[in-house]
């Protein structure tokens, strides 16, 4: 046993990687309460101060600080950075991004025009001699992907059928195992990747072997990189970690190299918590360190999640509004011997919720399950009745699939930690492919040269009937949807294999098995649209409006029909129907890399922008405005209170969306219970008998309207500056969202009390 | 069978009893409390008639939510005036292992036949009452409710003597009930009972004036504003301290 491993049992993590073995082998459960927290040092509140003076700046210049126009982002582009010079001393975890606290990188891999304009938007100009270079020498993933895109592919892209692509920016979503940094030291890693290495192929060289090869010298270059990286700060992280303070360090020195060579949409950190506790508790047994010196640590890598920065283009922006990274951590959820992975270290992520105040990041999430420890499910619950700043999502759905050492690599989707890796893809707007099945491929707002309904679908018949027949519609919706899955897909594949080929994630995967497993990550827009739709079509009349040129542009509604989000049997299974309609056809198709298909009904904020291309349908929704987000019911739908409207959501059968069903609900104080003890315990009640339906996700809000109104008028006031709130997915700062966005969150279901 | 008169429904009950509570409220009351925020329950026209079953089906979509406490809540309106149906539905919810709770106001109540004896009978299926006491001065009470508080307060002995569960609810009006003499007089009076296991006080608000536009009657309260915090930590202190 190496000396750094003293004290650790087990056997099968000490010769090759396998960290779960290690964690399973040392963690200790625990059942108590919170009160062993400790507050924030001294040292915290300086630098937290320090840090919260650049956020208003930032704020104040229109969200960024500052962009890099010289030097290309890259593990050692910099020397060492701090958060304020005069405090160095002060960081006990260090290491930053660029040279600057909240200073941008360049990062023109993904796609040089992007970087440029991201910085030009900000008032910062890229060296020009970039561009040449990044046009005429060196290609990037964005160029390769328009360069090989079909026009059936381009049109959809127009159109937002298909929308929110990863072809101008990094697809993100691979959760390197940062906790192998820590545990085994960067040299032993080389060691298994150059085993790895000798072992790839027989000397038959097919496309698969070739590829595979490069992958793998890559990802050991990365790794060379990464203890170069750390020596910049001082640091040799060539040998395990010795202590907690180390173990911390080489953990984050580990994502750092993830976030400085890549721009993902999401960039998770991972389960990190049960794993970094070992460490803590070794120490304090050892008598090395204290429960205060433990939280700084803790609060300290909390600090430098928060920081994580990438420039963003204003269309990227109004996707996923408020600047999120999904820097996601879990805490909680349940071992396969049927322990409880609760441990001291998850009150203390979320106690840094307390002791530097509330915070979108990192997305903190709690694997919950009703047989989480009493005590740990009602800190969990005062969390977010306090804050508002973290989600659940449901273990015991997710185990049997994923294990007990799986990660979130985005807002809400599971990957098993080291193992798997996920070809990330947007969303396919099945709302639109409803109204091309009525127009026959016709685009109801999008007009070709000519000044025409542009033709983006196949020319198939056209509904002509004056009322909507629901058998007529479903067997052309049917088709359309088959037409829709299949493009969307092929459009991934090639979005997936030029990523692969222009911006290869070298450094993460460099930190998960070489012999990876792969999801394809498809998912869905418009879903409670398209359920109350149809049960508009079904249940009452529906008539069509039409323009001159016969399109149809409006419906009119003529009668009561079920809603999705009421319990109600008639439109759940509507719902129901189309989660695994859309799946089943999505899985007809080749995936790249032979891939397992996923899907998920989760938007972000982006229900806003594929509302605004989406004309109106026949459940009511206006044209062009925003959907629903994620798997919630339709503004306006819900009638039955909050328990119907979970018990709806919770009927979505989640092994039909492994990549996850997003729930976000907001909840008014006054509906929850009288104090914050009280609202507590029933917070909890909810999230049991929600998660014990099967359900998987919730968001969980707790304020009332007035204050979000209050904060919109007036961004200025203290109180607002990190005032957080969840949204589909992830959080943000509320004053950070645009003026669209916050009407829509104001708009969006609160529930009151009688 | 007996139909319950609906006014609606409610999954979600967090304040009205313990845990997570399915709320169904009644129509039809005889108080008109000047600060009511459920005017438009008073008139038992235009309900949803329902039975009973119906009612604990749909309740128990919601059982995984009530947790070890959670149950069903029967308020209103004036739950006692439907005393028949409400012996129906109780019967039937401790049948199927539900908690139950009445939200009342305690009007209806008598020692006189026949509302007695049903009483003693709906009893038997009720594991908790929350009893709002208006006010506990007799005279205020007619003019604050239309009607005396003696049965009212009967009602509490009574519950206190079979030694029934009670949670006391007591809305603070400025200028009605917010008045120390009759806030010491109302603990006085509960200060005889033994059955009380929670005292809330509930700040006025006027959310519920809407409803009365809506209804075209003249709101009674026009212009009085929530009680200050001090003055709910105040009436706190006094009834519960």
């Amino acid at each position: 046993m190496r000396e750094q491993w003293r004290g650790f049992k087990g056997n099968k993590w000490t010769d090759e990687v396998n960290v779960r073995d290690f964690i399973q082998n040392n963690y200790q459960p625990y059942d108590g309460d919170e009160s062993f927290l400790a507050d924030a040092t001294d040292a915290t509140d300086k630098l937290w101060g320090k840090l919260q003076e650049l956020q208003k700046k930032e704020r104040e210049n229109g969200g960024v600080l500052e962009c890099e126009t010289e030097i290309v982002s890259g593990l050692t582009a910099y020397g060492p950075g701090y958060i304020d010079d005069s405090m160095k001393d002060l960081e006990k975890v260090v290491g930053l991004q660029t040279d600057k606290p909240l200073k941008r990188a360049f990062m023109p891999f993904g796609g040089i025009k992007m970087a440029e304009q991201a910085a030009e938007t900000y008032g910062f100009k890229v060296n020009e001699k970039y561009h040449k270079i990044f046009t005429e020498y060196h290609k990037t993933h964005n160029q390769a992907v328009f360069d090989a895109y079909t026009p059936e592919m381009m049109a959809a892209r127009h159109s937002h059928i298909v929308t929110g692509l990863p072809d101008t920016y990094g697809r993100g979503r691979i959760v390197g195992d940062y906790r192998r940094v820590a545990l085994y030291g960067i040299d032993f890693l080389i060691e298994e990747k150059k085993e790895d290495f000798s072992l790839c192929g027989c000397g038959v060289m097919t496309d698969d072997i070739i590829r595979q090869r490069e992958e793998i010298a890559e990802q050991i270059r990365a790794l060379r990189g990464m203890k170069e990286m750390a020596l910049v700060y001082g640091y040799d992280i060539s040998q395990p970690a010795t202590n907690a303070k180390e173990a911390v360090q080489w953990l984050y020195f580990g994502y750092l190299a993830a976030i400085k060579t890549q721009n993902g949409a999401a960039m998770s950190v991972g389960r990190v918590s049960t794993f970094l506790d070992i460490y803590i508790e070794r120490d304090l047994k050892e008598g090395t360190l204290t429960e205060t010196e433990a939280q700084e640590l803790i609060d300290h890598l909390v600090m430098k999640c928060r920081m994580v920065k990438f420039a963003r283009i204003p269309s990227y922006n109004q996707l996923f509004s408020g600047d999120p990274v999904w820097a996601t951590l879990e805490v909680g959820g349940f071992g396969m011997d049927g322990r409880h992975m609760v441990t001291k270290n998850d009150y203390r992520f979320l106690h840094t919720l307390e002791n530097m105040g509330p915070s979108p990041e990192p997305n903190l999430t709690v694997l919950y399950t009703s047989k989480l420890p009493k005590n740990f499910k009602k800190y969990a619950a005062k969390i977010s009745v306090t804050t508002s700043s973290i989600q659940y999502e449901n273990d015991d759905v997710m185990r049997p699939v994923w294990g007990d050492d799986y990660s979130i690599c985005c807002c809400v989707s599971a990957t098993q930690t080291g193992k798997e890796m996920q070809f990330f893809g947007a969303r396919a707007n099945l709302a639109k492919c409803l109204l091309y099945a009525i127009n026959g491929g016709k685009d109801e707002k999008f007009l070709d040269k000519q000044g025409n309904h542009m033709q983006v679908g196949p020319e198939y018949a056209p509904i002509t009937s004056e009322y909507l027949d629901f058998d007529e519609v479903m067997k052309k919706y049917d088709k359309m949807m088959d037409w829709l899955a299949s493009l969307y897909v092929n459009i991934l594949n090639l979005i997936q294999y030029m990523h692969d080929k222009y911006y290869y994630e070298a450094a993460e995967m460099a930190l998960i098995d070489t012999d990876v497993r792969r999801t394809f990550a498809t998912g869905i827009a418009g879903f409670s649209h398209v359920v109350d739709s149809l049960c508009a079509i079904k249940y009452a009349k529906v008539k069509t409006v039409r323009d001159e040129s016969g399109l149809v542009v409006d419906y009119q509604v003529e009668g009561d029909f079920p809603k999705y989000g009421n319990d109600d049997e008639r439109a759940d299974e509507i719902a129901v129907w189309l989660l695994k309609t859309f799946l089943k056809k999505v899985k007809k198709n080749h995936t790249y890399r032979n891939s397992e298909p996923t899907t998920s009904i989760l938007t972000i904020t982006s229900n806003v922008v594929y509302g605004k291309a989406t004309g109106a349908l026949p459940d009511g929704r206006p044209a062009f405005a925003p959907f629903a987000p994620g798997a919630n019911p339709s503004y306006g739908a819900e009638q039955s209170g909050l328990l119907a409207s979970l018990n709806s959501v919770a009927k979505l059968p989640y092994e039909y969306a492994l990549d996850g069903i997003s729930n976000t609900q907001t909840i008014n104080p006054g509906a929850l219970g009288h104090d914050d003890e009280e609202r507590s315990e029933k917070l909890v009640n909810v999230m049991d008998g929600y998660f014990d339906q099967g359900a998987h996700h919730l968001n969980v809000n707790v304020f009332g309207v007035e204050k979000l109104k209050d904060a919109m008028e007036h961004p200025e006031k203290p109180e607002y500056a990190n005032f957080t709130i969840r949204v589909s997915g992830y959080a943000v700062k509320f004053i950070d969202l645009t003026r669209e966005q916050q009407l829509d969150v104001i708009s969006r279901t609160c529930h009151e009390a009688m | 069978m007996t139909y319950g008169k609906i006014h609606s429904i409610e999954t979600f009950g967090s304040v009205d009893g313990p845990g997570v509570r399915f709320i169904i409220f009644l129509k039809g009351c005889n108080l008109r409390c000047k600060y009511c925020h459920n005017a438009d329950t008073w008139n038992p026209e235009g309900s949803d008639l329902k039975t009973a079953s119906e009612l604990l089906d749909k309740a128990e979509r919601y059982k995984s939510y009530w947790g070890e406490d959670g149950g069903i809540t029967v308020s209103g309106g004036e739950p006692l005036l439907q005393l028949d149906f409400l012996k129906e539905l109780f019967h039937e919810a401790k049948e199927r292992g539900i908690n139950t709770c009445i939200d009342t106001a305690g009007e209806p109540f008598a020692r006189e036949e026949p509302f007695f004896s049903s009483f003693n009978e709906l009893m038997k299926d009720t594991d908790l009452l929350l009893v709002d006491i208006k006010h506990i001065d007799n005279e205020q009470h007619k003019e604050l409710t239309g009607k005396p508080n003696e049965n009212i307060l009967d009602m509490l002995r009574y519950l206190s003597e079979i030694g029934k569960p009670v949670w006391i609810r007591h809305v603070l009006v400025p200028g009605i009930t917010d008045v120390d003499e009759y806030l010491i007089k109302t603990r006085e009076f509960i200060d005889t009972l033994s059955n009380v296991q929670k005292i809330d006080v509930l700040p006025y608000h006027s959310l519920g004036k809407f409803k009365w536009d809506e209804l075209g009657i003249p709101y009674k309260l026009e212009g009085v504003e929530a009680p200050s915090p001090e003055r709910v930590e105040n009436a706190r202190k006094i009834l519960a301290g």
